[in-house]
This record gives structure tokens, sequence and C-alpha cells, in this order.
């Protein structure tokens, strides 16, 4: 192991924003979106790509930021839990999930509006099996699933037409 | 560069594997050579009857598409594999050189005609499927080849394949799998492949439950027969996952499901599975 490791620089944009940073090459992408940015929304669940706690959206696609190094994430377009509030409306995600109660303590829902909002985006009218299949990478230990369900299945309803 | 780097250098793919192992300092590598910002290394293109994929083409990339899916069983691979997340990032290359003993694609290349092109500083050359994977995470690359393109052949009309998993949630690997492709002419079997997931160090080809159907019409009798033979066919072990009776029993119901599906998709019926979950 070398006594220190050289940093790279990486540019990037998080919710729309533009970054530059200095990161050593072993760090992960939920390290740095929560150490050196601060943006403390994308959790660490299980730590071993399993739970879905740390989902965010690389370039519009749903990965888990615990199985991803920072420097990969150079010149992509990341969006975190703390981008979907826009101008201090709610998305209608986050609505949903409010309004259907689709969450208990909290832990795993920005990794699940993530995946929604993934599935969302591709499909607005998405089915029973779409919906499960959409958020079977996410871990609730709540155990909340039925309302988390009908959450997506709300959201789906109230962003048709927007 | 891989030479230059030395015998502790590692290619990242998807890293949806590596990273994972890394964390858990089962691998070590002194340098990781990240893959991921080479263009042209993602494509499903069709060519002369045979489909080739490029290594980093993600697991969802080849669910998605319209050319995969002329493989039936390609698709219920690509689809089952994981979750979303996972199928984002992990790529069918990379899958294949890591060669887990619980990986899904091996286990339908190997009911299919498939090459792996590999690409080394001596140049590219194409290694057919059946030799490609040595042992549990062991394949016929050199140390400073990588897998250049998969290349799978469209099977012939008449041909039908399907892939069944069980699997105890979406993000592990499968407790077993099974993976069929059969030519019918009629009612009778022509042709069959089999191989069997998650119960062996490597994939398992079960010669026995191919012969069984081979000739024969898909009734009771010849599906028994078959699920008879994977069940000897299988070596697994006793883990968490299940004990190895367990598994015995679970690939040969999966490998039955799996033979009326292809038997039926063969015939040109459109049939959609989903792996099984606890």
């Amino acid at each position: 192991m070398p006594e220190s490791i050289d940093k790279v620089s990486i540019q990037f944009r998080v919710n729309g924003k533009p970054h530059q940073l200095q990161v050593e090459p072993r760090m992960l992408l939920v390290e740095m979106l929560r150490e050196e940015l601060d943006l403390t929304g994308t959790h660490v669940g299980c730590d071993t790509t399993y739970c879905g706690a740390c989902t965010v959206l690389l370039n519009g696609a749903a990965v888990k930021s615990c199985t991803m190094f920072a420097v990969q994430a150079d010149a992509a377009e990341i969006t975190t839990v703390e981008g979907l509030e826009k101008e201090g409306q709610l998305h209608p995600i986050q609505e949903a999930f409010g309004d259907a109660f689709g969450l208990q303590c909290g832990y795993c829902t920005p990794g699940i509006m993530l995946s929604a909002l993934q599935l969302l985006s591709k499909n607005g009218q998405p089915g029973e099996q779409d919906i499960r299949k959409a958020i079977a990478g996410n871990t609730c230990r709540c155990t909340g699933y039925q309302n988390i369900f009908k959450a997506i299945q709300l959201a789906a309803q109230n962003m048709k037409g927007a | 560069m891989l030479s230059q780097l030395g015998d502790g250098a590692k290619l990242l793919a998807g890293g949806q594997s590596l990273i994972p192992l890394m964390k858990l300092r089962f691998a070590n590598p002194t340098h990781l050579v990240d893959l991921n910002f080479i263009s042209g290394t993602s494509y499903i293109k069709e060519d002369q009857g045979v489909l080739r994929f490029g290594p980093l083409t993600r697991h969802a990339e080849i669910e998605a598409s319209e050319l995969a899916a002329r493989i039936p069983i390609l698709h219920d691979c690509a689809a089952g594999i994981a979750d979303v997340q996972v199928r984002n990032r992990g790529s069918i290359g990379g899958s294949l050189a890591e060669a887990d003993p619980s990986g899904d694609w091996a286990v339908v290349l190997d009911t299919l005609d498939a090459e792996v092109r590999c690409l080394g500083s001596n140049g590219e050359r194409t290694v057919p499927f059946g030799d490609f994977i040595k042992d549990a995470y062991t394949t016929a690359l050199q140390t400073n080849e990588l897998v250049s393109e998969v290349i799978v052949k469209v099977p012939p009309k008449g041909s039908g394949g399907a892939y069944l998993a069980f699997k105890r949630s979406a993000p592990v690997y499968p407790t077993a799998s099974a993976a069929v492709q059969l030519t019918m002419e009629g009612d009778v079997c022509k042709e069959a492949a089999i191989a069997l997931g998650c119960v062996g160090l490597t994939a398992i080809k079960s010669k026995d439950s191919e012969a069984a159907l081979r000739g024969q019409p898909i009734t009771d009798k010849t599906l028994t027969s078959a699920a008879e033979a994977a069940r000897a066919a299988a070596d697994p072990q006793s883990d968490m996952r299940g004990s190895a009776d367990y598994k015995r029993v679970l690939v040969a119901a999966l490998l039955t499901r799996a033979i009326k599906v292809a038997a039926r998709r063969a015939r040109g019926e459109q049939v959609k599975v989903r792996h099984i979950y606890a």
C-alpha cells in the first residue's frame, strides 16, 4: 500500500450543479456525495450491493453508489434525492410517498424514490409487475412494501400529463 | 498496459462483483484499469446469423434489446440478473471473465452455439464457449487478455429455449438455475442442450438429461427421466442457500418447468417467464 495516494481531478454535475473535485481513486461515489458534498440524503445501508439505500441516478440510470468509485462518475450527471425538490416544490414522487404513507423510518426512502424516478421516466403507466421489478433492488426493513408500491402507483397517476 | 502493471493489476468492467470482492479483501488488486471510458465496447449487432455483444454491454441493455429477444433465453437471463441497479452497471463480458460459480450467463451460453473473442497483446483469438470457463473464477483468458466480444449463433427455426432460476431475493445469486434449448420437429425433440447453474463449481451440462429428450416427445415420462438425470448430474454444496439434497430437488424441478417453456417457444409461442422467488 503506498503511503500517500495521488488524488485525481474529476468534474461532474450533481442535481444540475457543476462540481470539480480532487478525490482518491479508491473513494466510493456514495462517500464523495456524503462526505465531500455533504449530500447526506443518499444513505449507506448494507455497503454490499444488496439493499439499494445508496441508489442514485447516473446519467438517468439507477445505480448503487456504494458499488462505484467516485472517479467513475467523471463527466456524469448525477441525481440524488436532494435534486427531486424544485424551487420549494416537492417532486410528485415525494408528494405521493407522503400521501400514501410510503415510508416508516425513512432510511430506504431516498433510494426507493430514485428507483421510482428511473421507472417513471421510462414508463409513465407502469403495471404491477413493472413497479415490483423496479424496486426489487431496494430493501425496506420496516417491510412497508405495500404502501411503497401504492405510493409509486399514485405518483404515476399524478405525473400523467405533467 | 496490463503487462506493464504486472500480475496484481485487474480490469474493472461493471464492477458489480469486483467492487464487493475488494471491500471484503477477497480481491486486492495493486492497480485497477477501468474499462468503462472506452467507447465502442457496448453494442448488440446482428451479423450473418449471429448476434455480437460488446464486452461492456450492460445486462439492462440486453434486457431491453429487441434484437437479443430473438433468442428468448438471452432475455430470460438478462432480465433476471440481480436488480435494476446491478443490471444498469453489470456487463456480459465482466460477468463471463469473472466466472463466478453462481453466475447466470455461463449457464445460458452453455446451451447455445457461442464463442468468446479474447484480445491481448499477441492479438485476438476466438474460444468456443465450451472451452472458455475452466473452473470456478477461472477462464481461458491469459493474464494479459480481456473479453473483446461475445458471439451467439441465432438458433434455427423450430428451436426454443428458456432459463429459470430460483432466488431468495432479487439482489442475490440464484440458489439453483436451469437452462434449456430444444429443437423440435413436430412433437419430437430433435436436439436438446441442457445446463444447470449454482449446483457445481461451474455450470454443469446435463448430458443424460439431453439424451433423455433427444428423439422423444415431451411427455411426463421423458420429463421425469430428464429431471432424474439432472438430479444425478448436479454436484451442489450445502450452504446458507440450502442443503445439497434440497438443491438437487430444486434444480430438477426448475429443469422440468424450463423444458415445458422451451418446447412451447420452439413451437413459436410467445411465453414470458420470470425467475421464482422464495
